[in-house]
C-alpha cells in the first residue's frame, strides 16, 4: 500500500517535471492528424533545421536566465555577427574560416560587455542589455550601410545549408550546442554555481562563490551562443541583412521560458528547454501547414506562452500557500 | 485623578506552536506619563507593544485603553484609540516630501486634487509646534534618520495619538540627535501624550521615565519607580534568571598558539577593535542585537570591509576582500539569517555541502561525481543529518537539520576558524544540545570557534572567554571564572562614550 502510494508519487513528480514534454507530444499528434504534409522526414528535418538558430542561442539564454539575469542582446548580436562575418569575408578579404572565428570573437566580447554592465557596474540586466542591443542594433546598419552584403565563398553553405547524410548540419551543431550546455549544466561545477546563484545570491556568494564572475561567464556564454547562431543563420541565408536578428531576443526568450526555466532564477532543465525549442518548431510549421494567417499565428503564440508560464506560475503559488 | 491609567494591558498571555512569547505580562500607562519598558534581547518587549497595534494578537489578557476592553487590536482600532507606535523602520516614502509623508493616506484634497499648498501650511504648523525645524517640500530621503523620526512623531500627533510607543528610539540617532529627540518627548509629555519608551540604553530611561517595568522571557517581573531604583538593580532583575547547568562538557582546549589577532580594527560600524582567538578556544561575543558582532564576524569573513587596522590570522596579515578569500583560508561562518545567507533552500543536501569545495574536487571544471557522493556522505553520517536521501533539497529539512547541512560544508572546507552567528535560533531544545556537541567537538578537534549570541546562558555556557561589544566597540571582557550575567549585562548596556 505504502509502496504503491510512494510509486504514485514519483510518477506525478514526474511528469509534472516532463509536462512540457507531454504539451509537445500532444501538438505533435494534433498536427499529424490536422495535415496530412506534417508527418513527413522531410517535414520533420525541416522544422528541426528552422529551430536551429533559436536552439541554439537559448543555450546561452537558459544560463542568464537561471541566473535571474535577462539577455535582451541575443537579436543584435546575431545581427552584428551576421554583418560583421560578411564584411569581412567581401569587403576586407579575410579567409572564411579567419573571418567566422573574429566574428564569434566578437561575440564574445559583446558578452563580456554585458556581463561587466551587469556585474560590475551593477546596472539591470534588462537595462544594461537592452542598451547594448540598441548600440548593436546601430553598429551593423553602420557597418554595412544599411545594405545588405552578398557573394561568399560557396563553401560557406555548408555550415546552414549543408547535409550529413540526412541530416541538416545546423541541426546538427545544434545538438552539439545542447550537449555541450547540458554537460556545463550538469557535469561541471559551473553549472551548480549558477543554480546556487539563481537561487540565492547572497547565499551563494557566503558559501564561496564568487558570484560577480559567476555573471560575467552566463553573459560571455550567451554572447557566444548568440553568435554561432548568427554564423549559421548568414550561412543559411547567404545574404548578410541590417535587420537579420531582429527581435529574436523574444523567440529565444519563450523557449527558455516554455522550457520551464524559471524567470525568479535557480530552476529549470537544459532537456526542458529542447522540448522549448520544439515546441515553437512545431507550432511555426503546423500553422503554416494549416495556412494560419502571419498575424494569427502570433496571436496563438502568445496564447501559447501565457499558458505555459501561466501554469508554471499557478503551480507555484499553490505549492508556496 | 492622577493615577488614571490611560492604557493597561492585563495579563496579556502569547503563545506560539511550542514556545510561550509572554506569559502573564501587565503592564499600564498613566496619562502623561513616561512608563519604560526594559528587557533582554528576547525578552518579549516587542511582542508585547505589537499586541497594542493589532500585530500581535493575544492568546488571552486584556487591553483597556480610557475605559474601553479589548480582547485584542486591530492598526484600525489602534489608531481611533489614540495609539501610536514608532518603529525602528520607519513607515515613510522617501521619494515625497515631508509634508505628503505626514499626511501619507489622508491627504488635503481640493476637489479631486491634492492641496500641496495646504499641506505645507498645515506640515510647517505641525512642525512649529512640537520645535522641529523641517521644511515641508523636503524630500524624506534627503534627512537625516533623526529627523524621518520627528516625521512619525508628528505624524502620529497630527493622528491624535495620545499614547505613544516608542521602540528603540535611540538606537538609529547621533547623540545630538538624541537630544533633539528628548526634548520632542518632554513637549509632548507636557502635552498629557503618555510615552512607553523602550530602550537597551539603561541611562536614557533615568532621564526620561517616570517609572520601568522589567520583563525576562517573556515574564512579568516588576515595575519600579525610576527616583527609588538604579542601573544595578534594574540590571539584576533584566538577567537574575537561575542557571541550569544544561551544557554538555568539554575540557579546556584552549592553547597557546593565537589563531586570529584583531589589531585596532574600525569599519562596517565597528571602532577600535583589538581581541585574540587561540586555537581550541571558544570565545564568546556577547552584547545586544546590533552591537556590532555580525558586522565584526563580516570583517573576518571577507563580506564587508574593514576601513583601518590589522587582521593577522596565523601569524600573516590578511585582507580578505571575499568570502572565497577567507574560506581558501580556513575561516567559515554560520551566519544568523539560516534560510537567506546560510543554506540554498532550492538545492540538493548533497550540492549545499558540496558548494565550497567544488573547485577542489573537479577536473578541468569536470566534477568528480563520486568524490561529492562520499563527501556528502561522509559528513552526512558524521553529523548526523537526518534527510531521506542526499537529493533532498535543504528546504524540506528541519531548522537544526539545516544548520548540520551548514557546518557539514565547513568541515569539508577544512575551516579551522568557524565563526557561528546565532547558532541556535529557532532550533528546537533537542537539536540545540546537538549543536552544542558539535561545537565541543570542534574545540576538542583543535578547531577555533567564534560564538556570537545574544542567549546569556548559551553565550556563558559554551565559552572559555567572553568579549562584550556595545555600539561597536569591545567594552569587557571576561574569563571563565568571572562569567557573570549581570556583568555582561552591564558591559553590554555601556553607551559610547559623548564624543
Amino acid at each position: 500500500m505504502r509502496e504503491s502510494e510512494f510509486n504514485r508519487d514519483a510518477v506525478v513528480a514526474v511528469l509534472k517535471d516532463r509536462a512540457i514534454w507531454l504539451v509537445f507530444i500532444v501538438m505533435f499528434i494534433v498536427f499529424t492528424v490536422t495535415s496530412d504534409k506534417f508527418l513527413s522526414a522531410n517535414n520533420i528535418f525541416l522544422i528541426c533545421r528552422q529551430v536551429s538558430m533559436f536552439g541554439i542561442a537559448s543555450i546561452g539564454m537558459t544560463f542568464v536566465i537561471l541566473l535571474a539575469g535577462i539577455d535582451l542582446a541575443t537579436g543584435s548580436i546575431i545581427t552584428f555577427v551576421n554583418v560583421f562575418c560578411a564584411y569581412l569575408m567581401v569587403k576586407a578579404g579575410f579567409g572564411m574560416v579567419s573571418a567566422v572565428v573574429l566574428a564569434l570573437a566578437i561575440s564574445i566580447a559583446i558578452g563580456f560587455f554585458n556581463g561587466f554592465l551587469v556585474s560590475t557596474i551593477g546596472i539591470p540586466a534588462i537595462i544594461a542589455t537592452f542598451a547594448t542591443q540598441t548600440i548593436f542594433a546601430g553598429a551593423s546598419y553602420l557597418l554595412c550601410k544599411g545594405v545588405p552584403i552578398n557573394g561568399f565563398d560557396p563553401a560557406f553553405k555548408f555550415i546552414g545549408q549543408g547535409y550529413v547524410g540526412p541530416v541538416p548540419v545546423p541541426v546538427i551543431i545544434m545538438a552539439v550546442c545542447f550537449a555541450v550546455g547540458s554537460f556545463i549544466l550538469n557535469k561541471t561545477y559551473f553549472g551548480r554555481y549558477f543554480y546556487a546563484v539563481g537561487g540565492n545570491e547572497e547565499a551563494a556568494k557566503l558559501s564561496g562563490i564568487r558570484v560577480g564572475n559567476i555573471k560575467y561567464l552566463v553573459y560571455t556564454l550567451s554572447g557566444f551562443f548568440a553568435g554561432l547562431a548568427g554564423i549559421v543563420m548568414l550561412s543559411r541565408t547567404n545574404s548578410a541583412q541590417p535587420t537579420a536578428g531582429l527581435g529574436y531576443e523574444f523567440d529565444v526568450i519563450t523557449c527558455v521560458v516554455l522550457g520551464g526555466v524559471s524567470i525568479m532564477g535557480g530552476y529549470g532543465k537544459m532537456s526542458n528547454v529542447i522540448a522549448g525549442v520544439l515546441i515553437i518548431g512545431v507550432l511555426t510549421n503546423g500553422m503554416i501547414l494549416l495556412d494560419v494567417h502571419d498575424y494569427m499565428q502570433m496571436v496563438i503564440k502568445g496564447i501559447v506562452l501565457i499558458l505555459a508560464v501561466g501554469f508554471d506560475s499557478l503551480q507555484n503559488k499553490t505549492r508556496i500557500a | 485623578m492622577e493615577d488614571e491609567y490611560v492604557l493597561q494591558l492585563q495579563h496579556i498571555r502569547k503563545e506560539y506552536p511550542g514556545v510561550v512569547a509572554l506569559k502573564d505580562v501587565t503592564l499600564e500607562v498613566k496619562k502623561g506619563e513616561v512608563l519604560a519598558l526594559v528587557g533582554e534581547n528576547g525578552a518579549g518587549k516587542s511582542t508585547l507593544i505589537k499586541t497594542c497595534s493589532g500585530a500581535v494578537i493575544p492568546t488571552s489578557g486584556k487591553i483597556i485603553v480610557n475605559g474601553k476592553e479589548f480582547t485584542s487590536m486591530t492598526p484600525q482600532r489602534a489608531a481611533e484609540n489614540g495609539i501610536a507606535i514608532i518603529y525602528q523602520e520607519f513607515n515613510n516614502v522617501k521619494g515625497l516630501s515631508a509634508a505628503e509623508n505626514l499626511f501619507l493616506g489622508r491627504p488635503i484634497k481640493k476637489g479631486f486634487v491634492v492641496d500641496k499648498a495646504a499641506m505645507e501650511r498645515e506640515a510647517e504648523r505641525a512642525f512649529a509646534q512640537l520645535n522641529i525645524k523641517i521644511n515641508p517640500k523636503t524630500l524624506v530621503g534627503r534627512l537625516t534618520v533623526g529627523y524621518q523620526q520627528m516625521i512619525e512623531i508628528a505624524k502620529a500627533i497630527e493622528q491624535d495619538a495620545k499614547i505613544l510607543i516608542m521602540d528603540e528610539p535611540s538606537a538609529p540617532l547621533t547623540s545630538a540627535e538624541v537630544e533633539s529627540m528628548f526634548k520632542v518627548v518632554a513637549l509632548l509629555k507636557e502635552k498629557g501624550v503618555s510615552i512607553i519608551y523602550i530602550s537597551h540604553r539603561l541611562e536614557e530611561i533615568f532621564r526620561l521615565s517616570d517609572r520601568v517595568v522589567v520583563l525576562r522571557d517573556g515574564e512579568y517581573i516588576k515595575t519600579l519607580n525610576t527616583k527609588d531604583t538604579n542601573i544595578d538593580e534594574l540590571i539584576h532583575l533584566m538577567v537574575g534568571r537561575e542557571l541550569t547547568e544544561s551544557y554538555p562538557p568539554r575540557p579546556n582546549c584552549t592553547t597557546d598558539e593565537v589563531v586570529l589577532e584583531m589589531q585596532d580594527v574600525c569599519g562596517n560600524g565597528d571602532e577600535d577593535i583589538n581581541l585574540k582567538i587561540r586555537k581550541g578556544e571558544v570565545l564568546g561575543l556577547g552584547g545586544l542585537v546590533g552591537a556590532g558582532r555580525t558586522e565584526l564576524a563580516q570583517m573576518i569573513f571577507g563580506a564587508a570591509k574593514k576601513t583601518s587596522g590589522k587582521i593577522i590570522y596565523k601569524g600573516k596579515e590578511i585582507n580578505p576582500r571575499s568570502p572565497r578569500e577567507a574560506i581558501d583560508l580556513g575561516i567559515a561562518l554560520v551566519p544568523e539569517d539560516r534560510k537567506r545567507h546560510g543554506v540554498l533552500l532550492g538545492i540538493s543536501v548533497k550540492n549545499n555541502i558540496n558548494m565550497p569545495i567544488y573547485g577542489r574536487i573537479s577536473r578541468l571544471s569536470v566534477i568528480n561525481s563520486k568524490t561529492e557522493s562520499n563527501t556528502a556522505v561522509k559528513y552526512k553520517d558524521e553529523l548526523m543529518i537526518k534527510t531521506p536521501t542526499l537529493r533532498q533539497e535543504v528546504k524540506n529539512l528541519s531548522g537544526g537539520n539545516q544548520q548540520k547541512v551548514i557546518l557539514a560544508k565547513w568541515i569539508a572546507a577544512n575551516a579551522e576558524l568557524i565563526i557561528f552567528d546565532e547558532p541556535t535560533r529557532g532550533i528546537d531544545v533537542g537539536a540545540k544540545y546537538e549543536i552544542y556537541k558539535l561545537i565541543n567537538d570542534l574545540a576538542i578537534g583543535g578547531k577555533t570557534v567564534l560564538l556570537i549570541s545574544s542567549e546569556m546562558e548559551e553565550l556563558m555556557g559554551m565559552s572559555d572567554r567572553i568579549l562584550v561589544l556595545a555600539e561597536g566597540r569591545i567594552t569587557g571582557e571576561l574569563q571563565k571564572e568571572a562569567f557573570n550575567q549581570d556583568t555582561i549585562m552591564r558591559m553590554a548596556s555601556a553607551a559610547k562614550e559623548a564624543s
